[in-house]
């Protein structure tokens, strides 16, 4: 019987046929026919958002090589939320800037898929399986707009790096199987805890390289130059989910190899990591600080966020794990929701990338303008938006650790970001536009995801409890 | 209990009304104006109500409530009242309603969303004296700085941007700081008693170490220096006052600036003894140095707001200095004057912002023989220049005396040196006064000038009767604060500054000696 194997791997199905499904109907869609095809995916992603709810606490397994323990449901379902709102957003936007419905939905789709199952791989092979899915199609996505030269730079910088960046960790794979004798976790783990590292400095180098494939993916100081480009050259919807998505995907797989299994060589990867996290924090808010250009200056803002996420992984500890968990909800939610308000009240033809495109906005716009500056001020870390909550579940958990002086610099730098997200603010509330141009207006369903996403942030800054217990419960199963 | 949930009711009353408010139509403006005062009044009566059901003979806590919010951290929404913040709770209550009417002929942008920030800042500062749980003063103390950035930055003048860019990166660098301390003070009980608490009572009776204690405090106090604010952490102050509107300024000398000097005294001291005894004598030269510095800077500045923004650091410096002399007298004083510097400095931005809404400058040379003019609210003027710089018989002068007297007692030279900054504030309100209100009008555009307006008189008659019940009755407010400081003194007078070191490796020894002999009999 296959189906109890296939459990695991459910909410993975249901993304991918959903994909098919996506392909298919474009494939019959007559030249002029509107199709909600976008519809088919936000059925797919239900259906993976129920039965992931379904498999919860059931630690179910396929194959040996995927695991749907609660860790990886956690961010499946994060990953599920980022794609509904992805999808909801993005209908308001595909038609009107003439991306290709069929295949823009389709390989979101399979992005999310391949996201998916790097959430729940427990095979350093599947891992590298679900990043090739989610990477590949990543790319075409951000070179979308075949016509804008910008997009297609950003395109080709994504796949060079990203292509050199997955030669880097598939030979750490290697290394890490030469050494180990397999490539599941489990195996790597036993192999790593029965051998001292005085024996075989070779896992130095699998460690090394399986460090640099992850940074590249969660784009980490010095492995972030493609950032800036790829989000800037992006649609800026493509921005937002890549921006969020790919980052929790990483993180997932980031956090349970390093973790599980590599934990027990903690001693030679946590100065490596803390360096880096220590790195991208600085550089990611300093050079925000100079950007002119709204999305670029986003891009450099979630450099910094991975750099605060990061800090949760250093803590290698379970209030970090699960500090990284809600941290990736809330910077999803939100960060997302910034560049969907950039990508609906921007046009093809007048895309609002600048800072000073959003001159009085509020004076035009008022409450697009405030659900803006909610999503900023949250992403800055003030209270009563999550934002506030989860940098300061990030911080406890590294002072927790024994981390203050990663906290201390993790905060300051916080002060540091807060000014390039105050001058958004300041553009749209402070000062009055001459030329009285209104940007266009928000359809009723992307404005009712952004109202519920606002309310999502007021209401885990002020009652985050029952969030944190769950996220706290769902990484028991990682060490 | 009946009381139980008094104080949450005070805090939830005007960011509710804030909420309500965003549901009428904005064009709408008289109604949204009478709305928020109404809120405002409800507000100010709710904090009445708290005082009158304050217990003035206890020092602990009152109306307590207590709810588990994030279990897993030990942290509670914890709301109470004590001596202490009990006035400054009533004078938030107090300077709002007239913060706000006194908005109506000069604010006509964006009416409602003016009131609505209005409204969220008199909650969260509320929010700020009422928390009895670090994590929830925390949200509190940040979450206060938005409404405020955008009062300045939308309503201010000029240079407004920068005013409130400022004001709020300022108060955010220094506040970050404490964020940590406040974290790692929450892991310190967690390694002692195993289990996390963010619950102020509950921190006092831990036992941190001295190099630690040195640290936090330092943490602590450096967000509190930069609110008060202490010299040389002050620059903020002039750009944020002068470019707020007469509503912000007032809001931000009367009520938030406090929150500074609160701080210190309900936390900084009380959780970390050692460490304060240990760095008083410097924050204390800090302050007379602020002292001297603002009257200094005061006295040259053409421009009336900015001297009156100046003449906060000066009067701000008295009260850090009150705080750190740690006795009655000085403590007594130094909650006196936040009290009357919230009431006197309050009144000179509205009569500063009137003059303004008239003329629409505020430079001194461009006024002169008022006098003539407006002779009604000249006398006003005079009242509260008078209050503010410490005439027998108006409140200024309690504060001011009770803080040199403690002073005196614990170290004469910095008395000496405060005390010329009483004789320098009546030089450079003087000169201002008289500069601005006597002689003939030289300046024709004055000729016409407006005398005070039925509803200016409304705004401006609170404060002055104020001025005067503060000055002639102070026991009303003394006594109920007495017993609350009573417990600070006696916690601080146990401290011992000996064991206090920069590192865990310099800390000596605890002493068993229990009693500093600086500190001996301080407590009386």
């Amino acid at each position: 019987m296959i189906g109890p194997a296939l459990n695991a791997v459910i909410p993975v199905i249901c993304v991918a046929l959903a994909g098919l499904a996506c392909l298919l109907a474009e494939a019959f869609r007559a030249r002029d026919e509107r199709m909600p095809i976008g519809g088919l995916g936000l059925i797919g992603l239900a259906g993976a958002g129920i039965s992931a709810v379904l498999l919860w606490g059931r630690d179910a397994t396929s194959f040996g090589v995927v695991r749907a323990d609660e860790f990886g449901l956690f961010v499946t379902l994060v990953l599920i939320a980022v794609g509904i709102l992805t999808i909801v957003y993005s209908s308001a936007v595909v038609e009107r800037d003439h991306l290709p419905a069929g295949e823009y939905y389709a390989l979101m789709l399979f992005a999310l898929s391949g996201m998916m199952l790097m959430a729940v791989a427990d095979d350093l092979l599947v891992i590298f399986l679900a990043l090739e899915v989610f990477s590949l199609a990543v790319y075409v996505l951000t070179g979308l707009r075949r016509a804008s030269a910008a997009s297609t730079e950003g395109a080709f910088k994504y796949f060079l790096l990203g292509g050199f960046a997955s030669a880097f960790f598939l030979y750490g794979v290697a290394f890490a199987f030469g050494l180990s004798g397999g490539t599941q976790l489990g195996v790597v783990a036993r192999a790593v805890a029965a051998q001292s590292m005085m024996e075989n400095p070779l896992w130095l180098v699998a460690l090394g390289l399986l460090t640099v494939g992850f940074a590249f993916k969660v784009a980490v100081v010095p492995f972030h130059m493609w950032t800036p480009d790829a989000y800037e050259g992006a649609p800026t919807i493509v921005t937002g989910f890549m921006s969020t998505a790919v980052k929790a995907a990483a993180f997932a797989a980031f956090a349970r190899v390093f973790l599980g299994a590599l934990e027990p060589l903690r001693e030679d990867w946590l100065p490596v990591l803390w360096g880096l996290a220590l790195c991208t924090m600085v550089l990611g808010t300093v050079v925000g600080v100079v950007q002119t250009n709204l999305k670029r200056m986003l891009a450099y803002s979630s450099i910094a966020h991975g750099g605060y996420l990061l800090v949760a992984l250093v803590a290698v500890s379970r209030t970090g794990a699960s500090a990284l968990a809600f941290y990736l909800l809330v910077y999803g939610i939100t960060n997302l929701a910034a560049f969907a308000l950039m990508a609906l009240l921007g046009s093809e033809e007048r895309p609002l990338d600048d800072v000073k495109d959003y001159t009085g906005l509020w004076y035009s716009r008022p409450v697009a303008a405030s659900l803006m500056a909610v999503f900023l001020l949250s992403l800055g870390g003030f209270p009563p938006m999550a934002g506030f909550v989860a940098k300061w579940y990030v911080f406890a958990a590294a002072i927790e650790s024994g981390q203050t002086l990663l906290a201390i610099v993790g905060v300051l730098t916080s002060v540091v970001s807060v000014y390039f997200y105050l001058r958004v603010v300041v553009a749209m509330f402070m000062t009055e536009r001459a030329d009285g141009d209104v940007p266009t207006s928000i359809a009723w369903l992307p404005a009712a995801a952004l109202v519920v996403s606002a309310i999502a942030l007021f209401y885990l800054g002020l009652l985050p409890a029952g969030l944190m217990e769950i996220a706290a419960a769902s990484v028991s199963g990682l060490f | 209990m009946a009381l139980g949930s008094l104080l949450s009711i005070v805090i939830a009353l005007p960011l509710v009304g804030a909420t309500l408010l965003l549901l009428v139509d904005g064009r709408r403006e008289a109604l949204v104006r009478n709305l928020a005062l109404g809120v405002s009044l409800v507000e100010f009566a709710a904090t009445l109500l708290v005082w009158a059901n304050f217990d003035a003979t206890s020092a602990d806590f009152q109306m307590v409530q207590r709810v588990p919010w994030i279990p897993a951290f030990g942290i509670d929404y914890t709301v109470g009242v004590d001596g202490i913040s009990l006035f400054l709770v009533v004078l938030t209550g107090f300077l709002t309603p007239i913060a706000l009417l006194s908005t109506w002929q000069s604010v006509h942008k964006k009416v409602k969303a003016f009131c609505f920030f209005m409204l969220v800042l008199e909650g969260a500062m509320i929010g700020v004296f009422l928390s009895l749980d670090l994590f929830l003063f925390y949200l509190f103390w940040d979450a206060m700085l938005i409404p405020m950035y955008f009062l300045i930055g939308v309503w201010g003048y000029e240079r407004r941007i920068y005013a409130a860019v400022k004001f709020m990166l300022y108060t955010m660098a220094g506040s970050v700081l404490m964020l940590i301390a406040i974290i790692a003070l929450a892991g310190l009980h967690a390694e002692s008693t195993g289990s996390y608490s963010f619950a102020y009572e509950q921190l006092l009776t831990l036992d941190v170490p001295g190099h630690l204690q040195l640290w936090f405090f330092l943490a602590f106090a450096l967000a509190f220096a930069i609110k008060v604010p202490l010299f040389p952490f002050h620059t903020w102050l002039p750009d944020a006052h002068v470019e707020a509107p007469t509503a912000g300024s007032v809001i931000l000398a009367g009520v938030l600036l406090k929150m500074g000097t609160y701080g210190l005294l309900r936390f900084a001291f009380p959780l970390f003894p050692d460490a304060a005894v240990y760095v008083a004598p410097y924050l204390a030269l800090l302050a007379v140095i602020g002292i001297v510095y603002g009257a200094l800077v005061a006295m040259v500045q053409p421009d009336m707001k900015k001297l009156v923004a100046y003449s906060s650091v000066s009067h701000l410096g008295f009260v850090v200095l009150g705080l750190a002399t740690m006795n009655m007298q000085g403590m007594q004083g130094a909650v006196y004057q936040m009290l009357n510097h919230g009431v006197s400095t309050g009144a000179l931005f509205l009569i500063v912002g009137m003059l303004s809404d008239r003329r629409h400058t505020r430079l001194i040379s461009e006024f002169g023989g008022l006098k003539r003019v407006a002779p009604r609210l000249v006398a006003v003027f005079l009242i509260i220049t008078l209050s503010s710089i410490g005439l027998p018989g108006l409140n200024g002068f309690i504060g001011e005396f009770l803080i040199l007297l403690g002073a005196f007692r614990w170290n004469p030279w910095f008395a000496a040196v405060a005390a010329s900054g009483v004789i320098l504030s009546a030089v450079y309100m003087l000169w201002m006064f008289q500069r601005v209100n006597y002689g003939s009008v030289t300046n024709p555009k004055n000729q016409g000038m407006k005398d005070l307006t039925p509803r200016e008189w409304a705004v401006l008659l609170p404060t002055v009767v104020m001025a005067i019940v503060m000055g002639v009755a102070p026991s009303v407010f003394l006594n109920p604060m007495k017993p609350a400081l009573e417990r600070v003194i006696a916690r601080m007078a146990g401290a011992e500054p000996a064991r206090v070191a920069w590192t865990r490796d310099a800390a000596p020894a605890v002493q068993t000696s229990s009693v500093s002999p600086r500190l001996r009999g301080a407590g009386e």
